[in-house]
């Protein structure tokens, strides 16, 4: 099956306040997914209802065509997450923390692994460096390594290439290319580089109001809404709400 | 066949706070500086008393092994709410609950190392009574080793307790990780007997299992009495302690996870 993800009218109210309404949208296995909208949206709170760090006030989440609240520790073994706005233990050195969450995610072979990630993430020399003295671009990097770990089959991003340098946009953006064509894995990020996300996704969310404004195939919204680059889209959709 | 506890999740949370000491002295000062100075502290005091006062030992060996106990219960029930804090300070809660490890797994984590905090605290205790104040706690019988269960059951109702209440009302909370054990301390008879409190109170210490442990503990010392029926009313309440923190516990995560507290918890 190819489906990997699915939700049904998934809402959100904190108190008073719908965060989210009636979100719904598929994923099939190769898919990269950007999601957009301006801050305040909800796509932090779309991505913590994906991954069961809040509840949904209603609807459901499916994946490969399992019932995400029945079937929690069998499918988030599959999937990885990483965010610019958590970090790790900063009394943990890199390697420690990576260790920890192999355990967790019951990693074979964890210290060849850690070693590979490292490599490939440009973070090997920090490897026993501890984790506060690492800057923000090289954390998020860890965070990065972490989410990649045990090898997950989706993996959710959010703002995974704030704080680093172009360089290193241009270098994850490709690795993520890499990771989604070697192994189909499925990417749900979230950012506000548009240029870069409109190089690496095929589909995007446009969330306004925790409200689903459009979904699809990028060409197809091109085409929809008449533009043609994303960040024309972007003004054209949320263009009152931005600056 | 499902497996219930997965033994390298449980591990992988121990291993979190182990390298955590690792690279902290402070936490091990923590770990070992307190008792060390407690009961040296609280042993010199009770040894020059009972010189003025009583001709023998008893005094002061009930003083210094209520003291060893008290310490187990303190250093368990902080294993598992200070534990739970380190995940807090350093907003780690997110990255560990989107892994696959389940709630009492992490749980069950946390209480291995409140064992090993709880063991590293009082085996220091053992010694130096017996180096400084010549009473040898392990001559008082294997059977102490029950107590103690009894004790890291009731450190581990509080230390699930104050988690409760971090769930609840986020970091505001954390001074409950050193508060909420003293205020069990009054009525848990650690220092003097159930009896010597006023009738009304007398009636709340029945409710605390520790009470009938300290109880017990200073009967085996005094008279070398074993008082089962105590012990046995320690551990039923102790069953129903730890099955209310358990249910709080779960619902406070539950409404956390509901309220989008979680990723918010160590802001």
């Amino acid at each position: 099956m190819s489906q990997v993800l699915k939700t049904v009218s998934l809402s959100k109210i904190f108190g008073s306040k719908r965060v989210l309404e009636k979100v719904s949208f598929e994923l099939k296995r190769g898919d990269i997914l950007g999601i957009i909208g301006p801050n305040g949206a909800g796509k932090t709170t779309l991505l913590y209802l994906l991954l069961d760090i809040v509840l949904p006030t209603s609807g459901q989440v499916f994946y490969f065509g399992k019932d995400f609240k029945k079937h929690k520790t069998e499918i988030l073994i599959k999937l990885g997450f990483a965010s610019q706005y958590l970090n790790l233990p900063y009394s943990l050195t890199v390697e420690e923390n990576l260790k920890v969450f192999g355990h967790f995610y019951e990693v074979s072979s964890l210290n060849k692994r850690i070693d590979e990630l490292l490599e490939l993430f440009k973070l090997y020399h920090k490897k026993k460096v501890l984790t506060r003295y690492l800057s923000s671009g090289e954390m998020m990097r860890l965070n990065l390594v972490r989410a990649f770990l045990h090898r997950p089959e989706i993996v959710f991003l959010d703002e995974p290439t704030a704080g680093l340098d172009p360089e290193y946009v241009k270098y994850i953006s490709q690795i993520l290319k890499e990771e989604v064509i070697s192994r189909k894995i499925t990417i749900v990020l979230t950012s506000h580089q548009l240029g870069e996300l409109e190089r690496i996704a095929n589909k995007i969310l446009l969330l306004k109001q925790g409200k689903v404004v459009g979904f699809g195939e990028l060409k197809d919204l091109f085409e929809a809404f008449q533009v043609k680059s994303l960040e024309e889209l972007y003004f054209k959709v949320f263009y009152e709400t931005s600056f | 066949m499902k497996q219930v506890f997965n033994v390298k999740r449980i591990y992988g949370v121990v291993l979190r706070h182990f390298f955590l000491l690792k690279h902290s002295p402070s936490r091990w000062l923590d770990l070992l500086y307190w008792p060390t100075v407690d009961l040296l502290l609280w042993g010199f005091i009770t040894v020059y008393l009972q010189k003025e006062a009583y001709s023998n030992n008893f005094w002061a060996f009930q003083f210094i092994g209520a003291l060893i106990f008290w310490n187990i219960l303190i250093r368990a029930q902080q294993g598992l709410a200070v534990g739970f804090l380190e995940d807090v300070w350093s907003r780690n809660l997110v990255y560990i609950f989107v892994s696959p490890i389940r709630v009492y797994e992490y749980l069950a984590g946390l209480i291995v190392y409140s064992i090993f905090k709880a063991a590293i605290a009082s085996f220091l205790m053992v010694v130096i009574a017996g180096l400084v104040f010549h009473f040898k706690f392990w001559l008082t019988g294997l059977q102490l080793f029950l107590l103690v269960y009894g004790l890291l059951l009731f450190a581990w109702s509080i230390g699930l307790l104050t988690m409760s209440f971090l769930l609840f009302f986020g970091q505001e909370a954390e001074i409950l990780a050193w508060a909420l054990a003293l205020l069990f301390l009054p009525f848990s008879a650690v220092f003097y007997p159930v009896e010597i409190l006023p009738e009304p109170l007398q009636s709340l210490a029945k409710l605390v299992p520790a009470s009938y442990l300290f109880e017990t503990m200073r009967e085996i010392l005094f008279a070398g009495k074993w008082k089962v029926d105590w012990v046995v009313k320690s551990y039923l309440l102790n069953l129903v302690y730890l099955g209310f923190s358990l249910g709080v516990f779960g619902y406070a995560f539950k409404l956390a996870k509901k309220a989008g507290k979680l990723p918010k918890i160590g802001e």
